[in-house]
């Protein structure tokens, strides 16, 4: 495994983790890596917990990760970046989206949401915490921070030498583009 | 040109260059987006949904014998259900290439358990294929066409979750100008009659024989030399895990062609290495074989059996290699469980069922078996398709008989009624059931992702089509009590649960809403109009009782601290349960949504 490296993409049903990992898979192709991406359909698209795979390097042969192998998590929520966490390599990076859903037990007041999940997450790994939601809808759509924590995630793998606006431009309607970008660079800045 | 696909992906692209003509399939997680896929090339390939698997298979069988080339696909459980002409398929052999596409889901993702259905390649006695990434996928379907049409026989391709969902590079190819082949009726092949049966059963047997030849010789199944002292046979995606975990520390058979299996080159291979390891996810199916024929061999006494296999589970099992995971306290973590979406027509039915006592709920397949989760709690069985209904006949019968005072209350959804309740209902109703069957018809096939089926009034490739309307139906069938109601009217579904409890015979209750995320057609905005609105607490009212909540609706969230519950406008639709179910009238309602939602 030393020459490929792992990102894992967590997150809520419906946040947009699929799509980001889509654009990336792309320009890792387009800039000649071997690329293989995994994700978990069915039952996890009903509001439950999410996961991407993408896994990248001169020649990659399983499509999936195991716990502790991880080179980055990028978590879309916070309370899944800890439910992930034991799946990044020691030494590994988070970054994690400041922006919380409660599920369903805690909706009912039947569970607790977790406190301090960025302090417990610092305390064991280099943690970037990443305001993508406010950023997001600073530009005009909260739902563009999946495409900010993607710039984050590209500037954290050094990999901004690829052309990611043409990415974008070529993956999302003309509409969507603009709005990407301007995420995308958010996120590569922030 | 090289493009990252999924290996569903790949498989609509492989039926489209190897010149097939027809494929039909009924959904169901992981082998879904097959035949979504094959609606690209709908210029070329008439792609259909099938109401169940069993149908699916005969339709491309009634295809393959007219002469074209042809595909099924299902899940793994689907595979069970198309059993019954599959076996027989085998035996008369095929005119037009077909193969069979089963998705296993090692690790139940989202089925009802596990099974090996490369055993379906032995019990049916057919040629089996197993693709270990895209590529191949593509790739056998091409072969795949080219073996079934050679040997004459149905081609099982067998995947698994990780390789019908992982995207890996493909290398397209221009179609093949494949023409169909004649339909010459031919009673000694196609008729499988007891006389003729006895004769292609003894061909069986041959055919057999041949494809083993073709197994020891095709370049599907190859060795690649390295170090000797570790030899790994695998297929699948658990070859790509071996080479993950041994690199070039291992010499590799890698089995495409997995029945029947090569024997005399995994001889060959066995000879000439030290350790032999058998790498496969599941059931020893290879292992079993392979020790059968004399050679030993090291698998499941090392290898787990139960869920899905990773580079890092083989590398612990077969290298001892432990890996350094971060530990933490995870006892703080909240579950997350897949949950009904906000304004789900099945959450107001679930909730005032819920309610009866003395009754028994035999629950089905789709997104309304979350109904069995808390807070709902309203189901106590569920075993497959179409099960409610029959499952519900069964214990209502034992009931009475053994005169305790229980109803049985069996739910099931739109497209799995299509499916196999049907004949279910038929049943129900022939042997005097009296138990109450609830369709929950949401106009859309909604756990794999909005299929339409025969209610809906599409096609898989976007024609309008025929309506099938269930409650005609279901009067047809001989149902003397029917009702069909809203289910978001919490009055009138208390109501009609009443009214159902009390008849005698069967009674069908059918919830006509549309799912929360269908994209509505004109015919349902004619129907059901424009409802989307947004709901709201009047915090003076809420008295922080909780009833609202027990609905399960995610998007009311009970503050702790003041005691009050909160409407996250972001995710209301205004569907009105909470409204109905509060008896403080704290809840009211506050227009439209803006278009997004």
């Amino acid at each position: 495994m030393t020459n490929v490296k792992n990102i894992l993409l967590v997150g809520v049903g419906g946040q947009g983790t699929i799509l980001a990992s889509k654009i990336l898979s792309i320009g890792l192709v387009e800039a000649g890596y071997d690329v293989k991406m995994s994700e978990v359909h069915g039952m996890a698209q009903r509001g439950g917990s999410v996961s991407t795979q993408v896994r990248f390097g001169k020649e990659v042969f399983s499509p999936i990760i195991g716990i502790g192998d991880a080179d980055v998590l990028v978590s879309f929520e916070m309370m899944e970046a800890y439910r992930w966490l034991e799946y990044i390599k020691p030494g590994g990076k988070v970054i994690v989206n400041d922006y919380k859903i409660p599920s369903v037990p805690i909706l009912m007041g039947n569970q607790e949401y977790p406190k301090d999940i960025a302090g417990k997450l610092s305390a064991k790994v280099d943690t970037s915490v990443l305001a993508a939601a406010e950023i997001a809808a600073k530009l005009g759509n909260a739902k563009a921070m999946n495409i900010v924590l993607l710039g984050a995630l590209i500037k954290a793998m050094h990999l901004t030498e690829i052309d990611w606006e043409s990415v974008i431009r070529r993956a999302l309607k003309p509409n969507l583009a603009e709005l990407n970008i301007l995420a995308l660079n958010a996120g590569l800045n922030a | 040109m090289k493009k990252l696909m999924t290996g569903n992906e790949a498989v609509a692209r492989g039926a489209y260059e190897a010149g097939v003509s027809y494929a039909a399939a009924y959904p169901g997680t992981p082998s879904t987006e097959i035949l979504e896929n094959m609606v690209l090339y709908k210029d070329q390939i008439i792609s259909e949904w099938a109401t169940n698997e069993k149908v699916a298979l005969e339709t491309v069988i009634g295809a393959s014998i007219a002469g074209a080339r042809t595909i099924a696909a299902m899940k793994h459980v689907g595979v069970n259900v198309a059993a019954d002409p599959l076996m027989t398929f085998a035996y008369t052999g095929v005119n037009g290439g077909m193969i069979l596409v089963s998705a296993d889901d090692p690790g139940m993702h989202s089925s009802q358990n596990e099974q090996d259905n490369r055993y379906y390649a032995t019990f049916a006695k057919i040629a089996m294929l197993e693709p270990s990434n895209s590529q191949e996928a593509k790739d056998m379907i091409k072969i795949g066409m080219e073996i079934s049409e050679a040997y004459d026989t149905p081609v099982l391709l067998r995947m698994t979750t990780r390789v019908c969902h992982s995207k890996t590079l493909v290398e397209f190819a221009e179609r093949e100008n494949i023409q169909k082949k004649p339909y010459i009726k031919n009673v000694q092949k196609f008729v499988a009659v007891p006389a003729v049966a006895k004769k292609l059963r003894l061909n069986l047997e041959k055919r057999l024989k041949n494809l083993e030849e073709f197994s020891n010789k095709t370049a599907l199944n190859h060795i690649e030399w390295n170090g000797k002292s570790i030899g790994v046979i695998a297929a699948g995606v658990a070859y790509q895990y071996a080479k993950e975990v041994f690199g070039e520390q291992a010499s590799y058979l890698k089995l495409g062609f997995t029945y029947p299996l090569p024997m005399d080159k995994i001889r060959e291979f066995s000879d000439q290495v030290g350790t032999l390891y058998i790498v496969e996810e599941l059931e020893p199916f290879m292992e079993d074989q392979i020790r059968g024929a004399g050679i030993p061999c090291i698998g499941k006494e090392k290898i787990p059996a139960i869920g899905e296999l990773n580079p890092d589970i083989l590398a612990k099992a077969l290298m001892g290699v432990e890996t350094t995971a971060l530990e933490y306290d995870k006892s703080q973590l909240a579950e997350r469980p897949p949950v009904l979406c906000a304004g789900c027509p099945h959450r107001g039915f679930f909730h005032e069922l819920s309610k009866r006592r003395n009754i028994m709920i035999t629950g089905d397949i789709g997104c309304y078996t979350l109904g069995a989760m808390s807070p709902l709690n309203a189901m106590d069985s569920v075993i497959c398709m179409g099960a409610s209904i029959s499952t519900g006949h069964g214990a209502q019968k034992i009931f009475e008989k053994f005169e305790e005072n229980m109803k049985v209350f069996s739910v099931i959804g739109d497209s799995t009624f299509f499916h196999t309740g049907i004949n279910s209902l038929l049943n129900a109703v022939y042997n005097k059931s009296n138990s109450v069957v609830c369709i929950l018809d949401n106009r859309i096939t909604g756990m794999t992702g909005h299929q339409d089926n025969p209610g809906t009034g599409f096609t898989l490739q976007g024609d309008a089509t025929n309506i099938t309307e269930i409650e005609p139906l279901v009067k047809a069938m001989g149902v003397g009590h029917v009702r069909t109601i809203n289910p978001l009217n919490l009055n009138e579904v208390k109501e009609s649960l009443v009214w159902a409890t009390s008849q005698t015979g069967p009674v069908v209750l059918i919830t006509r809403w549309p799912c929360v995320l269908k994209k509505l057609s004109n015919q349902d905005k004619e129907e059901f109009g424009d409802y989307f609105s947004k709901c709201q607490v009047l915090e003076d009212k809420c008295t922080g009782c909780k009833m609202c909540i027990r609905t399960g609706c995610p998007a009311l969230q009970f503050n702790k601290i003041d005691k009050k519950v909160k409407i996250d406008l972001a995710q209301c639709v205004g569907c009105e349960v909470c409204k109905q179910v509060c008896t403080f009238n704290a809840i009211e309602k506050v227009g439209k949504t803006d278009d997004e939602c």
